[in-house]
């Protein structure tokens, strides 16, 4: 790769940790202002192209030449430490690892799970749930109540679990692994460990379910291999482990930072409280601001591709920053506010391209029946304490609060 | 104007169905299905921004 001079790079690592979660970090501004396409440092050493600008995030993303193939080097490593690259060539690369017609026959094998009519048919289920949950905090009768153990964690873990087949009461379980991997302070050792163990829970879950399928996402995956030849155990693993992870601790980081947001915007939450036809696009607006998923759309260049005025070359790694794009000025006005009539539907919270999000009807129908739901049946909720006391986390890959104490 | 959809192209997001059910499908297996290609004008409009949300380009609009 040609090395950028130090000296014409940002001070400062890239991603950088958000400092709260109404603003994005102030050198993203500065950075998008300069040019929309950027070398930077990574917090390991590295050096990246950072996509800052929305118009140019999208064309990455769209773009074949770019591949999301992560055991190509130079596909973007934060940490810096080559064993996570050794680990991605060690095992099958699940659908977001994967380019062209391996990517579009992995994603095609699963997204008959995720139809607009099938989440449809989840609703009641979901409301249940969500009420279910509610229902215990209530009864409880103690006061503050952390939202991430008691709403936000549970919820979406439930719903994919059922989903897939994953039995909820391991939930302990495969929370602390995924919780340890998107911790960006985690050591790297305990970081691998942590993926480790939730493959090999997985691998263990699968081969339960080859024995005696049930209903399940998990067991129909297997009967769609076996139909098709030989299982390939390895692969349906890393698909099994995408699905759990990613149906889990997004949507949870969602619901808790959607909370915060609402109850910081009492007028803003006024409108979905007073017309929750309303929610849908409110929903869609929290994505937006949040963008909580930042890196996940990083790739790697397989030849030379102008960009922004500059040119990637082949071999280089780029990471597209949805915080950065959702807050462009460029393609929405006055990006700081959250504005929940703006209507904007084309933020790409959920990514773009190929690989944009799998499950984002399941997460956008949780998010609706969780924010309806909790704010009709308690609504005197608040923060049991100042914002500034929230333990967000600031320096993890998923963006979102650790914890979130309320009461009413 | 008329819709086109590319069922080789598509990845099943199902941002189109969301916005303008009158028009956009899915069969079971994810893929878009054209309800009809030449929507009225209320529909002519979601459909538009359909168009514009699908993140693998799958749909485009044929001026008549």
């Amino acid at each position: 790769m040609t090395e950028t001079v130090a000296s014409e790079l940002p001070a400062q690592a890239f991603p950088v940790p958000r400092g709260c979660p109404f603003s994005e970090p102030a050198e993203y501004a500065r950075l998008r202002e300069r040019a929309p396409v950027s070398k930077v440092r990574l917090p390991g050493g590295e050096q990246a192209w950072w996509v800052s600008g929305y118009e140019e995030g999208r064309a990455v993303l769209a773009d074949p030449r770019f591949s999301s193939d992560r055991r190509k080097d130079n596909f973007p490593n934060p940490t810096g430490d080559p064993r996570f690259r050794e680990r991605f060539r060690r095992q099958p690369p699940s659908m977001i690892g994967m380019d062209g017609a391996d990517h579009s026959a992995a994603r095609r094998a699963v997204i008959g799970e995720f139809t607009v009519k099938r989440l449809a048919a989840l609703r009641p289920r979901i409301q249940q749930i969500v009420d279910g949950f509610i229902d215990d905090m209530l009864a409880a009768g103690t006061r503050p109540v952390d939202l991430v153990r008691a709403l936000s964690l549970p919820v979406p873990s439930l719903v994919i679990c059922e989903m897939l087949g994953a039995p909820y009461a391991d939930h302990e379980y495969f929370q602390s692994r995924t919780a340890a991997l998107i911790r960006r302070s985690t050591p790297s050792d305990e970081r691998l460990r942590a993926s480790d163990e939730l493959r090999s829970y997985l691998a263990d879950l699968l081969a339960r379910k080859e024995a005696e399928p049930g209903d399940d996402l998990y067991s129909r995956q297997i009967a769609r291999q076996r139909t098709g030849g030989a299982l390939d155990h390895e692969s349906l693993v890393s698909t099994a482990t995408l699905l759990l992870l990613a149906g889990h601790e997004t949507t949870a980081n969602m619901i808790s930072l959607g909370v915060v947001g609402l109850l910081e915007h009492p007028e803003q939450l006024a409108l979905i409280k007073s017309d929750p036809a309303k929610t849908p696009l409110a929903v869609e607006e929290l994505l937006r601001y949040f963008a909580i998923v930042e890196t996940a759309t990083s790739r790697v260049a397989t030849e030379d591709v102008e960009i922004g005025g500059v040119t990637v070359k082949a071999d280089e790694g780029i990471i597209v920053s949805g915080l950065s794009a959702n807050w462009d000025p460029a393609m929405f006005s006055s990006p700081g506010e959250l504005d929940l009539e703006r209507g904007a539907r084309h933020h790409i919270a959920f990514g773009y391209g190929p690989h944009q999000c799998l499950g984002q009807n399941l997460a956008r129908l949780e998010l609706q029946i969780v924010f309806d739901t909790l704010f009709r049946r308690i609504p005197g909720l608040r923060l049991a304490g100042p914002v500034d006391d929230i333990p967000f986390k600031a320096n993890a890959s998923i963006y979102g609060a650790y914890e979130l104490p309320v009461t009413w | 104007m008329r819709i086109k959809a590319d069922t080789g192209v598509c990845v099943g997001a199902g941002q189109c169905v969301l916005t303008e059910p009158a028009v956009f499908d899915q069969d079971d297996d994810g893929i878009v299905v054209l309800l009809t290609d030449q929507p009225g004008d209320q529909a002519a409009a979601r459909a538009r921004e359909a168009v514009g949300l699908c993140p693998s380009q799958a749909l485009s609009i044929v001026e008549d």
